[in-house]
């Protein structure tokens, strides 16, 4: 039985407009994308900025509302109890922010940050909570003097790292990795990545891996979904996707993967305007009215893709 | 090889205030900046990158933050300007992309309202001039509905959609040097491309130049003229770009060229630098900071107090171990 299975998904938000406030129209932040995940699967979500990741890893966690769609868990139907009651079902679903700043509470110290979920669902000692809250620090390479100081005292990729720590404290089933090592240089966040394998295989936990860097991605993920306006453009396995991208959409991303090499700019920059060319002219071919995703249809086992 | 100083950093030392007492965060940086180039400034996280963007543009929380050292713009020091001289340069002929958006914007005012404030204090726009120079700027940034976009709240904007509108704002009053410090985090790479086309494209129209602060090397071998390397506080490696990509020296150079992503593949581990980085009440303050972190390196081999060499016209190196240094097999 599938961990989380995701139908249908919708979620709009009204735009207020004129001095009355009145809703004028919605934003269609995600308009039906259905997935699901295994336990100790990783599903890769990538896609343009705006397209609506975020979005699906809030409703997830029910720190959104939903317009239409279900969410089950375990196979039980969580869409509407999740932004009621979250708390058995919060202890199995974590989530690594994309705004890290602003997820960490700015009057709390390091310690109490990372121990809070501690605090919320295991009864440990003083001792050995601070014993747990240094591993995690170590974890995503930190020392434990810094577990006395404040959020503002840290650097970006310092505060993304607690994030982190936090997010795995309890261990839990499935954690939504909303670009969680986006601030990070190689070497961190190689640390970071190995670790999050490593418990992977140890308590077969599920991430829903939601991040721009399709090198992380392609590390990281057996299953990728292509997200674009709000909806999934393709969806398969990794080699699927990077050895046989069939949307436009997709194609165009993996050409814009800038190369390591500052001897081949100018091969780079040709590329990438050729297949922005090519992402012109084929537009009509794989968007309706230029702008609308169609329905995915299957073209292999495993690879499906959003054409007429 | 002359070549005009645009903005210069002396022996910059930024200092917090930790349990009472300051440390160094940055530790004696001196950077010249040309005139129309793109200096990189790469590093591993926590080393101080953001905390010298933040000492040029001043805007530290000085209660808890010293810096010392000079850093002149137009052989004027930023650092001990009056609030209104700075204020003028600030998102005038400066502009500063923050790390974190939000911290760059009020959370209460509408995105099209705020890059019209900065039009209405550096510029003579009258309304409608400044809608229409607001409106043209999302739309460059790639929002793909500049008109809502402009009416909505930081809040209602997904994570790269507030990163452009930051980037917006700071390049709203065509500023003749930009500070980026990690632009592009939050962007998949088409809008990526866009973006750091738009702001290579300022650069070129005026004559300016751009610090840009980023851990991804695949944006530095794309976009910079020279790099800067650095490590604890200090600068310890600086070189074109094509040098020090072909010729990486300093022991910390290297290792963070071997993470790269010819190893982002689907291999089991990746590599790691091993060791990890002192908090900056800890870091070593004398030799090497980095000896530490390479044990194999024997020990006669360090020097005691490096130096920076110039290896070829430009290419700077801190320490001399260069000569001896090699990377241990998975390391
Ligand atoms: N609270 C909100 N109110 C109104 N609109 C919102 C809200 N949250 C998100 N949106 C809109 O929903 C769309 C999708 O946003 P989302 O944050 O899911 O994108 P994303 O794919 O995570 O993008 P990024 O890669 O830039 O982080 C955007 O157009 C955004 O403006
Ligand atoms: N306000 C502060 N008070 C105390 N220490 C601070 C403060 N701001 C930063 N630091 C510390 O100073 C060091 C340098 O931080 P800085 O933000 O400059 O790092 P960075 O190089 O930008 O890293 P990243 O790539 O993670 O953003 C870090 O060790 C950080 O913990
Ligand atoms: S030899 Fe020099 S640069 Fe190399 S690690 Fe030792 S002191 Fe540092
Ligand atoms: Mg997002
Ligand atoms: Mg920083």
């Amino acid at each position: 039985m599938a961990l989380l299975e995701v139908k249908d998904l919708k979620v709009h938000f009204p735009i207020h407009g004129g001095i009355l406030g009145r809703v004028v129209g919605y934003v269609k932040a995600v308009d039906g994308v259905s997935f699901s995940i295994e336990p100790g699967q990783t599903i890769g979500l990538v896609g343009e900025s705006g397209s609506g990741k975020s979005t699906i890893g809030k409703s997830i966690l029910g720190l959104t509302h939903i317009t239409a769609g279900t969410i089950r868990f375990d196979g039980k139907d969580i869409t509407k109890s999740v932004r009621k009651n979250r708390s058995p079902y919060r202890k199995s679903v974590q989530m690594i922010f994309q705004d890290v700043y602003s997820s960490l509470n700015p009057r709390k110290r390091v310690l109490d940050i990372i121990a809070e979920p501690l605090r919320n669902f295991e009864n440990l000692s003083k001792t050995e909570e601070r014993k747990r809250v240094d591993e995690l620090l170590s974890i995503v390479g930190m020392t434990p003097d810094n577990a006395s100081k404040y959020p503002f005292e840290f650097s970006g990729g310092q505060r993304q790292r607690i994030g982190v720590a936090r997010a795995i404290a309890l261990k839990p089933r499935l954690i939504v990795c909303d670009e969680p090592v986006s601030a990070l240089d190689l070497s961190v966040q190689a640390q970071v990545l190995n670790h999050l394998k490593d418990i992977q295989q140890e308590l077969k936990m599920a991430y829903l891996f939601i991040s721009h860097d399709l090198g992380v991605v392609k590390h990281m993920c057996e299953h990728l979904a292509i997200m674009h306006h709000a909806r999934f453009v393709e969806y398969g396995t990794r080699k699927d996707i990077y050895e046989n991208a069939a949307h436009i959409y997709t194609k165009r991303l993996i050409a814009a993967i800038p190369d390591i090499d500052p001897n081949k700019r100018k091969d780079n920059a040709r590329n990438r305007a050729e297949i922005n060319a090519l992402y012109e002219k084929e537009l009509p071919d794989y968007y309706r009215d230029g702008y609308g995703v169609y329905d995915l249809r299957p073209i292999s086992d495993t690879h499906q893709v959003a054409m007429l | 090889m002359a070549q005009d100083v645009l903005l210069q950093v002396k022996d910059l030392r930024t200092s917090f205030r930790v349990e009472g007492e300051y440390y160094a965060a940055v530790d004696g940086v001196n950077l010249d900046i040309y005139k129309n180039e793109v200096f990189a400034l790469v590093g591993e996280s926590g080393c101080g990158k953001s905390a010298m963007a933040l000492s040029i543009t001043r805007l530290h929380n000085m209660n808890y933050t010293r810096c010392e050292g000079e850093v002149l713009y137009e052989g004027k020091n930023l650092l001990t300007m009056t609030l209104p001289e700075i204020n003028k340069i600030r998102g005038g002929s400066i502009g500063m992309i923050f790390q974190d958006p939000l911290t760059a914007m009020n959370p209460l005012m509408r995105v099209g309202a705020q890059i019209e404030e900065t039009l209405t204090y550096h510029t003579n726009m009258n309304r409608s001039e400044k809608k229409s120079r607001t409106l043209e700027l999302l739309d460059q940034v790639g929002m793909v509905n500049p008109a809502l976009t402009y009416d909505q709240f930081p809040h209602e904007l997904s994570g790269g959609m507030r990163q452009r509108a930051m980037i917006a704002m700071a390049i709203a009053a065509k500023p003749e040097i930009i500070i980026a410090d990690e632009p592009t985090t939050a962007l998949d790479v088409t809008i990526q491309a866009q973006i750091l086309d738009l702001l290579d494209e300022l650069r070129g129209s005026t004559g300016g130049s751009m610090l840009l602060i980023t851990h991804d090397l695949g944006v530095v071998a794309d976009i910079a003229d020279r790099v800067a390397v650095m490590y604890a506080g200090q600068i310890v490696e600086i070189a074109t770009v094509f040098e020090l990509f072909a010729n990486p020296l300093h022991p910390y150079t290297r290792s963070l060229l071997n993470s790269m992503p010819s190893a982002l593949t689907e291999e089991a581990r990746l590599h790691t630098i091993q060791g990890i980085v002192p908090s900056l009440q800890n870091l070593p303050r004398s030799g090497c900071r980095f000896a530490e972190r390479i044990p194999w390196h024997h020990a006669s081999l360090h020097e005691e107090d490096p130096q920076y060499h110039e290896v070829s016209p430009g290419h700077f190196v801190l320490c001399s171990c260069y000569k001896t240094f090699t990377l241990k097999a998975g390391a």
